[in-house]
């Protein structure tokens, strides 16, 4: 069972009392955009074996949204961070880089 | 002859001042206290306890432990019946009533043991097999013969007597095992200041050292053992555990532990098991070693068991297998049990040891006992039916041929150690294979990993792989010491326990005893004992070409029985190898999975059970609805009144009344769980602008507006009222089931993509409790009760207003979801059952009663109101409701519009909302298909619309329906057909209508 740190209130909270919300930073798509765009945003998302930057809720605790940057395969945690983020935070950049020679990188 | 009995002394875990009276197929026998059930049955001469899974073949007692594949029993009666209970883990107590499984009618006289005689016919891979023969042979053959042979133990019949629980426990360290090795973990990590856990499955702390006679720190293991746990008990950083067994390892240092806190002492208002569930920063299994059976003709006939088994009952119980016990081993250990028994007064005529020599200072002392050991034997055959009557010796290099018959009640065979490692693989730690040992121990450079990235289990004793008392406790000290430090702490400099130096002569892995057995003696040699897997099974496997040691589990069922291959795995693996011609370690494990052994449903629901299964949202209104004949229904959390019948009257004729009472008299109805959400901020119009299809920005204050909201995907998700408070202030109201989902889904929203618009929500549903009070007479009962003016041009329809009613203080909404007259009156929760009394007492002369959900349901289906769940399923869009009048054509955007713009939204060929009304006044079943003209691809006929809402309308005296056809909206006056299930039913017929059936105009909730 996940234990996950609540960069909103400081908790290390179980799994079960949070809720998952799916792929961090995807950008919203809306009237105007192409079909193509607006079915990537709705529907397309990553399902990598490694490094995923993704949603959480602390649905039982604060209630507050925030992010996390986890090891799909091992489960390692490299950092959680505030929802209000666009992209993951340079020092999980940098401990990524480190620890994840392979990773790809921020797109 | 050929007794199993109780030794005169001896016994360490035995009280023999206490006799204790237990019960085994109707049969009374005593044992004592300190007795396992499987002891106390070998002390009375039970040696067979059950029948196999496949073959109904005699089963006896194995094993000591855990690891037991063949006593398992039926226990207990009533509401504490549960089948499948190992009799080695079952503590003997006063009254236990056990009976054996899987025979019929007796264990003695078991008829499916004709599934012996034709085993032949039942090779590995059986029951796949008989899928590909003809269709009769599996009615009239296979599925008898299945029938008859599936299944162990019976299912319990009574509800559950006894009560569970779970308990939470946050330390740094936990320590699963609480022999020599796992008290020395202990001892070390608790020095450091550690918050350590220690656990034991068993009721008794040391684990094996005291049967073998292990010395520790130049005293007698059991002394040290006693002086240990001592010592860690006065320690306030440590928590001791004994009947309790670390059941799982979990993602970042996770653990499950069950402990049988009342097994032993059944009804004495405990508990029965305790779920504990653990978080730990770092994790050590000491859980020991288990002993392996030898492959051998004959290795499953009653009274062959494991020497580490013998040597406990003799040692602990004081219980005697019999008069003479064969050994036969590969390794130094089992002459500990030759020994044990001849210090006990008992007869061994031989140690068989298949090792070409015996050298070690064990088989001296064995020798120097006057035992006699015969290096480079094996037995060719077990002679004995439902017990052991001797054993044929042969050669193991030869093919077995017979040398000698040694006339014996009782054989001990140890074919090697393998290490417990279930906890350390069950979250991803390695193996690797020890040549010296043959067996597979953890792999300290390949640990499971926690959040961080770092090993959060670390292995002590014989569960790492050691196998003398010496490097057990330097192993464990170790183990003690990492785990301390990982979990931050600075180990002491120690003063670890110590044991001597022994010396020992290798092992040698057998696999398969003689060496060159042939066939008919590789079908006798058992590798999984429950399931009924022999060598030849798995050869058979190997040969039909299931290499890979997953599919050849399964093929062969090796290792799926109720025991897990504790003790069938290794072998069966060695094999599997071996006929593959391929290296132990290439072929692999099977994967671990927790629980280590079978723990009970009733520990895994707690006390989530009954009452507790699920909290129930209850109203402050809720008691009244309880005393005046409700009949509840669920909603979401919620029970809500569906109606509340009277005397002598049908749920229907209730519901009818309720009806017909608030459209011409006066209802009143708890509306206390429609859902409230205060939005509120600078930016909360513009908020919900985006949240509802519709404009709530300029919604004047005091007023209130019907809205819709929809997902990203175009979908309509609730529904609602929505007034205006103030400036900043709106309040949404949501459905009874959506309040939580939406509240979540506006914070979704504001947290993580409009974070910067200044809006706060706050969900208040508990926080009010919420009255409609609906019908012609529902002005009067307000302004008899007096306050506020109600009048129309005070407060007209879809406007609220605060105020005060017979003294209560209240917020006035005027709403209507029934087409009446009508006030929904919300108040502070407290204050719900007073001001509900007050509207009853009041009312009484306008003729006032209370309407449940089932009458609010057909007042709406009557006005042709939509209602989330029934119209809507996840994949319809406002416009298919006909509700394009509440999406706004002025917004740029809203969630969902650029969804309902994709060209499946906008297909004309959308089923839209119509009322149906049938031709003879019957009521369509819900969910009832139209069906047009031609058929589909599948030749079934062509649907063109289906029911979402169907009610009797006591109202219109007729069946009233709502549903979603093709082209609905233009087919008005159309009869369409639904038909219904049953042989010559006919179709019903209906007339497409418009959905409002009843004041079209809308003048009655306008006055
Ligand atoms: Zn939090």
């Amino acid at each position: 069972m996940l234990l996950l740190n609540c960069p909103c209130c400081g908790v290390d909270a179980d799994e079960t009392e949070l809720a998952a919300g799916g792929e961090a930073h995807l950008k919203r798509e809306t009237v105007g955009a192409e079909d193509e765009a607006f079915e990537a945003y709705l529907f397309m998302r990553d399902n990598p074996r490694g490094v995923h930057f993704e949603r959480w809720r602390h649905a039982y605790g604060c209630g507050k949204w925030f992010l996390a940057a986890r090891d799909t395969v091992t489960l390692e945690v490299f950092g959680t961070y505030p929802a209000q983020t666009k992209k993951p935070p340079k020092a999980i950049e940098n401990a990524l880089k480190k620890k994840r020679p392979d990773w790809k990188g921020w797109a | 002859m050929g007794m199993s009995t109780r030794l005169a002394t001896g016994g360490r875990l035995l009280n023999r001042a206490r006799a204790v009276e237990f019960n085994f197929n109707g049969k009374r026998l005593t044992g004592y206290e300190g007795d396992t059930l499987a002891s106390a049955l070998l002390a009375n001469n039970q040696v067979l306890v059950g029948r196999s899974f496949k073959y109904h073949r005699p089963r006896g007692i194995v094993a000591s432990g855990a690891e037991e594949p063949n006593a398992l029993v039926n226990l207990g009666k009533g509401g504490r019946f549960e089948p499948n209970q190992r009799a080695t883990t079952t503590e003997l107590f006063e009254g236990l009533s056990a009976t054996s499984q899987n025979h019929w009618p007796s264990l003695e006289y078991d008829v499916g043991v004709l599934n012996n005689y034709v085993a032949r016919l039942l090779p590995a891979g059986f029951y796949y097999k008989t899928f590909m023969a003809p269709r009769a042979a599996w009615k009239h053959v296979f599925e008898p013969i299945i029938r008859q042979s599936a299944g162990l133990g019976k299912a319990p019949k009574d509800r559950d007597a006894d009560r569970y629980e779970h308990f939470h426990a946050h330390v740094d360290i936990l320590i699963v095992g609480g022999g020599i090795a796992g008290l020395q973990a202990a001892r070390t990590a608790a020095a450091s200041g550690a918050r350590v856990l220690l656990v034991e499955q068993t009721a008794n702390w040391g684990g094996r050292a005291p049967a073998d006679g292990s010395v520790v720190d130049g005293i007698a293991a059991e002394e040290w053992i006693t002086k240990a746990v001592e010592d860690l008990e006065k320690m306030d950083n440590v928590h001791l555990r004994t009947r309790c067994m670390g059941a799982g390892v979990y993602d970042h240092g996770y653990a499950l532990a069950y402990e049988r806190v009342a097994d032993h002492l059944p009804a004495n208002g405990q508990p029965r098991h305790r779920l504990w569930r653990i978080r730990a920063r770092q994790i050590v299994t000491a859980t020991g070693a288990i002993e392996r059976p030898l492959s051998f003709a004959g290795n499953d006939i009653p009274g062959v068991m494991l020497a580490s088994a013998v040597r406990d009952y003799v040692a602990n119980f004081g219980v005697s297998p019999g008069d003479r016990t064969v050994v036969v081993t590969n390794n130094d250990d089992a002459y500990r049990t030759a020994i044990a028994l001849k210090e006990a007064g008992l007869d061994v005529p031989a140690i068989l040891d298949a090792r070409p020599e015996a050298t070690g200072p064990l088989a001296r002392r064995a020798r120097d006992l006057g035992i006699r050991v015969e290096p480079g034997k094996g037995i060719a055959k077990v002679i004995g039916g439902k017990r052991v009557t001797s054993v044929k010796i042969c050669a193991q290099s030869g093919e077995g041929a017979a040398l000698e018959e040694i006339p014996c009640e009782a054989v001990a065979m140890s074919g090697g150690w393998s290490p417990v490692v279930h906890l350390w693989s069950h979250c991803g730690g390695k193996l690797t294979w020890d040549e010296t040992n043959a067996h597979f121990r953890p792999d300290p450079d390949r640990a499971p990993t926690n959040q961080d990235g770092e090993g959060f289990v670390k292995t002590a004793g014989a569960a790492s792989g050691e196998v003398s008392t010496a490097n057990c406790l330097k192993d464990a000290d170790a183990a003690g010491r990492a785990a301390a430090k990982a979990a931050g702490f600075k180990p002491e400099p120690g003063d670890a326990a110590t044991a001597e130096a022994e010396e020992v002569q290798p092992m040698l892995p057998v696999w398969v005893m003689p060496q060159g057995a042939g066939i008919a003696k590789r079908m006798k040699m058992w590798l999984d004992y429950q399931n009924d897997v022999k060598v030849s099974d798995v050869q058979l496997a190997a040969r039909e070409g299931f290499e890979s040691v997953e599919h050849a589990k399964r093929y062969t069922t090796l290792g799926m029985a109720t025991d897990q291959g504790k003790l069938s795995n290794i072998n069966g693996l060695a094999v599997l190898s071996q006929s593959l011609n391929s290296e132990i370690p290439k072929v692999g494990t099977t994967t671990f999975r927790p629980p280590y052994t079978p723990i009970s449903m009733g520990s895994i629901g707690g006390e989530a059970r009954g009452e507790l299964f699920q909290p129930v949202r209850q109203t402050p209104i809720h008691d009244w609805h309880q005393a005046n004949g409700a009949y509840f229904e669920p909603v979401g959390h919620w029970r809500r009144p569906y109606c509340y019948r009277r005397d002598g009257e049908s749920t229907e004729q209730a519901v009818q009344r309720e009806v017909k009472n608030t459209r011409q008299a006066l209802g009143l109805l708890d509306a206390s769980t429609l859902g409230k959400i205060i939005v509120r901020g600078p930016d909360a119009g513009r908020f919900l602008d985006m949240l509802y299809t519709n404009m709530m920005s300029n919604l004047a204050v005091g007023k209130c507006r019907y809205g819709l909201m929809c997902s990203e995907n175009g979908f309509l998700i609730d529904d609602g009222v929505v007034a205006r408070l103030d400036d900043d202030t709106w309040l949404c109201h949501t459905t009874t089931g959506g309040a939580d989902r939406i509240h979540g889904w506006m914070e979704d929203w504001l947290q993580c993509e409009w974070w910067d618009w200044q809006v706060y929500t706050a969900n208040v549903t508990e926080q009010f409790a919420q009255i409609a009070v609906v019908g012609p007479n529902a002005r009067k009962l307000l302004e008899k009760l007096g306050g506020m003016d109600v009048s129309k041009e005070a407060l007209p329809f879809m406007q609220w207003a605060d105020g005060t009613i017979g003294g209560f203080s209240t917020r006035v909404f005027r709403i209507s979801f029934s087409g009446e007259l009508s006030y929904e009156i919300a108040v502070p929760a407290g204050q719900g059952r007073a001001f509900w009394d007050a509207l009853v007492a009041g009312g009484e002369e306008f003729g006032l009663m209370a309407y449940g959900t089932e009458c609010l349901h057909i007042l709406r289906a009557e006005k042709g109101f939509i209602m989330i769940g029934d119209e809507t399923d996840g994949t319809i869009i406002p416009q298919d409701l006909g509700l394009d009048w509440a999406i706004s054509k002025k917004k740029d955007d809203y969630l969902g519009k650029r969804a309902q713009a994709r060209s499946h939204m906008t297909d004309p060929n959308r089923w839209k909302l119509v009322g149906l009304e049938t031709l003879d006044g019957a009521v369509i079943p819900d969910g009832a298909y139209a069906v047009g003209e031609g058929r589909n691809a599948n030749g079934q006929r062509n649907t063109i619309g289906r029911i979402t809402s169907s009610y009797y309308s006591p109202t219109l005296d007729r069946g009233i329906a709502m549903g979603l056809v093709d082209h609905g909206p233009n087919r008005m006056g159309e009869v369409i057909e639904f038909p219904t299930l049953g042989a010559g039913s006919q179709p019903i017929r209906a007339r497409i209508v418009d959905p409002v059936f009843y004041d079209k105009a809308g003048e009655k909730q306008n006055v």
